[in-house]
């Protein structure tokens, strides 16, 4: 039986190597946030990997707004039960299910919408979350989204439907990371203090910050479970460095969207011990 | 003189809202957001009724396009309503990726549509939204005629699973379809048999191809006349099948000639049966304001219209 501690280092290795062999895709925001898809998927969410329904019923949903951060979500599906782990080498390549950004089109369990567009995300998870309340179902709606992605306007238009309606099944986490394409979010475009901004809109506003450290990371996620249903959706503002795990590519936007080449992913991986194996 | 009489004009926005109320007794699963205009979009009615499914997202377009998505996601099945404009350009990106290729059962319903929303100008007057809705792969699009027809068309999306745009408008026009007519989604309805010209029409310029039909038929030329509700999936047969009669064809739609009924029809014939096609649309330009008499009159949308292109393209 794996312990929770052995998946961070292994789905590490599994981003690193998804974007190596098609020389693309985006593990710099994936790695920041493997710990937490590892306390979602391994201790927090109530779900049902070997049953995927789209409807969700009965289950927790998780929404994946930032899409670009697909290597990690991948990872951490097929680790779960949803598809082999064998389907993460084909990620970006032609007639992939793992396409480059997460897609319902070609039947990947656990997606149940597509994203890579920005913003689009909590205003789906607000929908689901309502359709859970008209359902009498009692299960919860996860979301996580970029720093940068709040410079869209629909996540304020979402923000303010769920505090203003109550949407208190509902926790949204943000990846504050400070990095995005052009730089760091304070060069591109300061937004000031976020958790000030979502509690203006009505939300129960939680910082974590240590978002690399996975106890505090389930902490956190557990806490923001209890403080569901009180009236408020909840959003957890989650300090992460983009790279994390790998020393020359932690805090920096560099590796945003770029993958390693042979030389760094020896490298990288030999900072990563393989836990779980390989696929 | 074709056999259709108007059982007293009405707006189609009425008829969606009247078949969305049927709905809400009828369908359990059927759900109603709105963006701030639900009495223009006459969705009062099924919100009296039926509170706990409806869904009054303020002015946020994109954001009730998403939550449409996300509810699709649990059973429910979502009619969004706001104006034509907002239903479609506005939303464009949050319906390609969160509906279309999500492939979610989300039916967008759009009033105000073209110039006949009238004075309110070009900013609301969208004459695009065909076009950018039958390029998106999977959707399909509705253009209804009158009442009676809105309301079964509103009836019938409730049936059919995946993404719909249904698109009717805001002005008082000839309600002429028999009430109790069932909506065939990528069925076109064959109005009026003719055999020297065939007229494809949708939406408001339907009535007024029976119109154009009565003065062609003074003039001794016999019209064949389609109400081409559904864009897509396009009923390419009842097309063919009347162009092998008439070989030639007028199309009317209050919409861009660039993108709307125009170009499919067009794109259909030179595939398949090339013949003269003459288009009364609207030609690259933007609306503007006027009573929506007025604006059909001055960009060359109404019978007058059809009857000129139906001589014009006789005459090829």
């Amino acid at each position: 039986m794996a312990s929770i501690y052995d998946y961070p280092s292994q789905i590490r290795r599994d981003i690193l190597r998804m974007v190596h062999k098609p020389q693309s895709g985006h593990p710099g925001g994936s790695m920041g946030c493997t710990e937490f898809f590892t306390a979602l998927y391994f201790d927090v969410l109530h779900h049902n990997p070997s049953a995927f329904t789209m409807d969700g019923r009965g289950e927790d949903l998780f929404f994946l707004s930032n899409g670009h951060i697909s290597p990690v979500l991948y990872s951490t599906l097929a680790r779960s039960g949803y598809f082999p782990v064998s389907e993460l080498s084909t990620f970006r390549l032609i007639n992939t299910r793992l396409q480059g950004h997460p897609t319902t089109h070609d039947g990947l369990p656990g997606v149940r919408i597509a994203s890579g567009s920005l913003g689009q995300g909590l205003s789906v998870a607000v929908g689901a979350a309502q359709a859970k309340k008209l359902n009498g179902d009692s299960h919860l709606v996860y979301t996580l989204h970029g720093d940068g992605e709040l410079q869209e306007g629909q996540i304020w238009e979402a923000a303010m439907y769920a505090g203003a309606k109550k949407v208190d099944n509902l926790i949204a986490t943000v990846d504050a990371n400070g990095q995005q394409i052009d730089g760091s979010t304070d060069e591109v475009l300061p937004m000031g203090d976020l958790g000030a901004k979502f509690a203006a809109f009505g939300w129960d506003v939680m910082h974590l910050e240590h978002g690399n450290d996975l106890d505090a990371v389930r902490a956190a996620l557990r806490e923001a479970g209890t403080r569901t249903g009180h009236g408020k959706p909840v959003v957890i503002i989650m300090k992460t460095a983009m790279g994390h795990g790998v020393d020359f590519m932690a805090g920096t936007h560099k590796w945003h969207g770029v993958a390693p080449n042979d030389d760094e992913l020896a490298r990288a991986l030999a900072q990563c011990p393989e836990t779980l194996g390989d696929y | 003189m074709h056999p259709y009489t108007n059982q007293g004009s009405q707006d189609t926005r009425s008829g969606f809202g009247a078949g969305l109320l049927e709905l809400g007794r009828s369908n359990p699963h059927v759900v109603a957001l709105c963006a701030d205009l639900t009495g223009s979009l006459k969705m009062d009615a099924f919100a009296k009724e039926f509170p706990e499914r409806f869904f009054q997202t303020g002015i946020a377009e994109a954001h009730m396009m998403g939550m449409a998505a996300g509810l699709t996601i649990g059973g429910w099945i979502p009619f969004t309503g706001t104006f034509a404009n907002f239903s479609t350009g506005r939303v464009y990106d949050q319906i390609r990726q969160s509906i279309a290729y999500s492939d979610k059962n989300v039916k967008i319903c759009a009033s105000h549509a073209g110039l006949t929303l009238g004075e309110d100008g070009a900013t609301h007057q969208i004459l695009e939204d065909i076009g950018l809705m039958k390029m998106l792969p999977g959707m399909t699009v509705v253009v209804t005629a009158d009442y009676n027809q809105t309301k079964a068309a509103t009836i019938a999306l409730a049936d059919h699973h995946g993404p719909v745009y249904l698109r009717f408008g805001r002005p008082k026009v000839a309600n002429f379809t028999p009430a109790d007519k069932p909506f065939i989604i990528g069925k076109a309805d064959v109005l009026l048999e003719g055999s020297d010209v065939t007229i494809a029409a949708t939406g408001h310029l339907v009535w007024e191809a029976l119109e154009a039909a009565n003065t062609l038929a003074a003039q001794g030329i016999s019209a064949e006349v389609i109400n081409f509700a559904t864009i897509k999936p396009f009923d390419t047969e009842a097309l063919l099948k009347s162009v092998h009669k008439t070989g030639r064809v007028v199309t009317a739609e209050e919409h861009q000639r660039h993108g709307g009924l125009g170009d499919l029809v067009a794109q259909t014939l030179g595939m398949h049966r090339p013949a003269p096609i003459e288009m009364v649309a609207v030609n690259d330009s933007f609306g503007e304001s006027g009573t929506p008499a007025q604006l059909m009159d001055k960009y060359g949308l109404n019978a007058a219209a059809i009857v000129e292109a139906a001589l014009k393209v006789r005459n090829r």
